[in-house]
């Protein structure tokens, strides 16, 4: 293999980047990403880069004199694969050529329909979002948060330490109840009310209001929630709209094997963009967390350069962190398909406990909040016990 | 300085004991059947490796996942960028002793700023 393209110059397109070298290819490598920046950590523009504690330096991704002797192509935006010409087709019209391809163009943030050219309605994906956003959030006033998700969430937990009067609305009657199921979903989005913030659940948002810039928020049932600043926070959509019609196998995300390998040979796919096969559940799955953007990599790297012929490994079980309200929220494996949770250790009117999750007895999932040593123990018992 | 730890007999292997020093010292009991001490304290943010994932000579960060090497305290991955202190061990009569590093300790910025700033 002579050249290999990577497109999306994020977490993952790095950790392709860096595995393939670790994994002793020489060729050329070229990265192309559509953000002007180096590649930054997302994790923080919704915690510490938004309070303020940490600045645009500290989210850099390379380390101190790190070369991978690649190409970075940065601030453009990839629009086509060509299958027979064997290419990455660009904004400007350029054209790279190359013999693999590693596809890590990541997610992007829900809109929310209608609320174009309103200003003071946010989402949060990017550093540009996030530096928008922080500056906003620095002149106070009532902020509604419109979805209950952990980026929502952790948004509203930032913008109450900063003083900001903050609501939360979530259409479904528990949040977090499609990750965390229903009762530990109930515990955790307690919260916001915990600390004072308002939780609207249950009900769905109609629209908002505004001239020009965002005034409320209208729910369904006809209330109108006054607001300042708005974050939407309804999720993300896998950024594969240019790989249509590459022949590259398309389902929520590109649809690969258990070790990366799309449906044309000499492609693999990694991190958000990415629909694995877990062979734990028996289908495909898009995870959209760090440690799969930062791990899985190296198995898809391997399928590449071996040309496929490689047995992948099993992974471990996908596994998130989330920090809410000085809370440290920690979940592994997977809570769907679960008949039992129960509280192993600590008090959930403490937020403060060690659930796990089991199928016919056996462990599928753990959560922690505020639990880092026995959490390990259950990520580790739970990995081997599935593996 | 050498500091007692604790006595290798209440040490299983693969587990780990933090020593109460400041910043705090982790002795870890490879599966192997060795003994290292590195910084507790993780260089991303505040996490304690005493409570992370350890496998053969690695321990990972119970946090975000980076791992850093017991024999030489590198890490091999963000989010963390910076290693850890190692320091000496030497079992004697079946006590672990650990002598501190006296190099500067490469603290998560957190931590250092309440360091710095006095007891909390
Ligand atoms: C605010 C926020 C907080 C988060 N917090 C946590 C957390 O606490 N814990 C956790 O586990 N996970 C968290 N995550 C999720 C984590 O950051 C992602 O899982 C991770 O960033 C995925 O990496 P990726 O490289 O696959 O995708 P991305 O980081 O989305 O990167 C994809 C890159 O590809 C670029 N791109 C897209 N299309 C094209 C194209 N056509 N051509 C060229 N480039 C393109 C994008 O602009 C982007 O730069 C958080 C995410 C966000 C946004
Ligand atoms: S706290 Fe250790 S990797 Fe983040």
């Amino acid at each position: 293999m002579r050249t290999v393209a990577v497109v999306g110059a994020s977490l993952a397109g790095l950790s392709a980047a860096r595995s393939l070298r670790k994994q002793g290819y020489d060729g050329r490598l070229v990265v192309i990403g559509d953000e002007p920046h180096r590649p930054y950590d997302r994790p923080p523009l919704s915690k510490e880069f938004l309070a303020g504690d940490l600045g645009e330096a500290d989210l850099v991704l390379e380390t101190d004199g790190e070369d991978l002797r690649a190409e970075w192509l940065l601030g453009i935006r990839a629009t086509g694969l060509d299958r027979t010409e064997r290419a990455v087709r660009l904004a400007d019209g350029r054209e790279i050529r190359a013999d693999g391809f590693v596809i890590a163009t990541g997610a992007a943030a829900r809109q929310l329909p209608g609320s174009d050219g309103l200003a003071g309605v946010h989402v949060l994906r990017t550093l540009d979002d996030a530096r928008t956003l922080r500056d906003e959030l620095a002149r106070g006033g009532r902020l509604v948060v419109i979805g209950g998700g952990f980026i929502g969430a952790e948004v509203a937990s930032t913008a109450h330490a900063l003083g900001l009067d903050v609501t939360v609305v979530e259409a479904a009657p528990t949040p977090l109840a499609g990750p965390l199921g229903q009762a530990m979903g109930s515990i955790v989005s307690a919260l916001h009310t915990d600390h004072g913030v308002r939780l609207l659940c249950g009900v769905g948002v109609k629209g908002l209001s505004g001239e020009r810039k965002v005034d409320a928020v209208l729910l369904e049932d006809g209330r109108s929630i006054p607001a300042d600043i708005v974050v939407v926070g309804v999720g993300a959509r896998p950024c594969v709209e240019w790989l249509e019609g590459s022949g590259v196998a398309l389902d929520d995300g590109v649809k690969c094997g258990a070790d990366g390998r799309t449906s044309l040979a000499g492609v693999v796919a990694v991190g958000d963009c990415a629909s694995w096969y877990d062979p734990r559940a028996g289908h495909h799955r898009r995870v959209e967390h760090w440690t799969g953007a930062q791990e899985r990599p190296a198995a898809a790297v391997a399928t590449l350069l071996a040309g496929g012929a490689v047995e992948p490994g099993v992974p471990r079980p996908p596994y998130f962190w989330s920090d809410q309200y000085g809370v440290k929220i920690q979940f592994a494996g997977h809570a769907a398909g679960a008949d039992s949770v129960t509280v192993e250790e600590g008090a959930p009117d403490d937020r403060n406990v060690l659930a796990v999750y089991r199928r016919a007895g056996r462990p599928v999932a753990v959560l922690g909040m505020n639990q880092p040593r026995l959490f390990t123990r259950w990520r580790k018992q739970l990995a081997a016990a599935t593996a | 300085m050498m500091i007692p730890a604790c006595r290798l007999a209440d040490l299983p292997r693969g587990e780990a004991f933090r020593l109460d020093v400041d910043p705090p010292v982790s002795v870890f009991h490879t599966d192997d059947g060795e003994v290292f001490a590195i910084d507790d304290t993780c260089t991303h943010q505040d996490a304690s490796l005493a409570d992370g994932w350890l496998e053969g000579c690695e321990v990972e960060c119970p946090l975000h996942a980076s791992k850093f090497d017991l024999r030489t305290g590198s890490v091999d991955a963000p989010p963390a960028k910076l290693p850890v202190r190692t320091h000496e061990v030497l079992v004697e009569d079946g006590m672990i002793y650990v002598r501190v590093s006296t190099d500067a300790p490469n603290l998560p910025p957190c931590v250092a700023a309440r360091l710095a700033g006095g007891p909390a």
